[in-house]
């Protein structure tokens, strides 16, 4: 993760697009100018940056299910819960399932998890719009970075095989 | 068979109830001749939350996306699909156009 530039997803685990259903890693970063200010010697990550971590993780399912036709943008977050905190070092699991395929929208479940324990949760809602100018070759560069491909997914692939 | 729009049907009901929670708006304002945005005040954000209640509860995909290109380009007025006993039939024919696919 890196907080400051909103890059919060380092890897992605599994993608089943036919499911509707990616996971995906995040490993906090040990140090963040985040952490200097939340909270001065008692580091946490804030919860706004988890409910993004589970939109990311979200939008880069609608990406996939949308075979990037469209670009997702967050539009409402619902039932948002932060379980427990989120620390300097750990290592997090991130999941989100398509709960809905509208016209124009689409809503997930996401879940961010820490050793199999639940920290946060949440239903969110994105519109599904036109890419503007640029950003489509942006977001399959960053998707590509993270193991997301469409073409000979690797996310789909076993662990240990090439794409 | 009629065709008469859905007025005071129960698909009328169920979506003046969906709007009536979804969106915070009293119950007795919403009538089969208002208009979602024009009279009921609904924006774009809220009207999507109605959609997603609509889908789920008539097990159907709205078209918004057409309907708002059909209206932006003049081809159909928008109180074709925003005034709710338009929405309603067209809810009912799209629930019709499902049953008939199964």
């Amino acid at each position: 993760m890196r907080l400051e530039y909103f890059e919060m997803i380092d890897s992605v685990v599994s993608l089943d697009r036919a499911a509707g259903r990616i996971e995906a890693l995040a490993q906090v970063p040990m140090e963040s100018p985040v952490f200097e200010g939340h909270f001065p010697g008692h580091p946490l990550v804030p919860g706004v940056l988890l409910t993004e971590t589970m939109a990311q993780a979200s939008g880069y399912l609608v990406l996939a299910h949308l075979n990037f036709a469209q670009m997702p943008f967050l539009m409402a977050v619902d039932k948002a819960r932060f379980r427990s905190f989120v620390g300097p070092g750990a290592t997090l699991s991130v999941t989100a399932s398509l709960e809905h395929d509208g016209s124009g929208y689409a809503v997930t479940k996401a879940a961010i998890r820490h050793d199999g324990k639940l920290l946060a949760d949440a239903e969110l809602r994105f519109r599904t719009m036109p890419f503007p100018d640029g950003l489509d070759a942006l977001m399959r560069a960053r998707t590509a970075k993270i193991g997301l491909v469409m073409d000979g997914d690797p996310a789909e692939a076993p662990a240990g095989e090439p794409a | 068979m009629s065709d008469q729009p859905s007025t005071g049907t129960a698909t009328f009901e169920r979506v003046a109830d969906i709007i009536a929670d979804t969106a915070d708006i009293p119950r007795e304002k919403i009538t089969p001749e208002s208009h979602a945005i024009d009279d009921l005040g609904i924006d774009s954000l809220a009207f999507l939350d109605i959609a997603f209640a609509v889908d789920k509860a008539f097990g159907i995909k709205l078209p918004l996306e057409r309907w708002t290109q059909e209206v932006n380009e003049g081809k159909v007025p928008a109180e074709e699909y925003f005034v709710l006993k338009n929405l309603c039939a067209r809810i009912d024919a799209l629930v019709a156009e499902k049953a008939a696919k199964v």
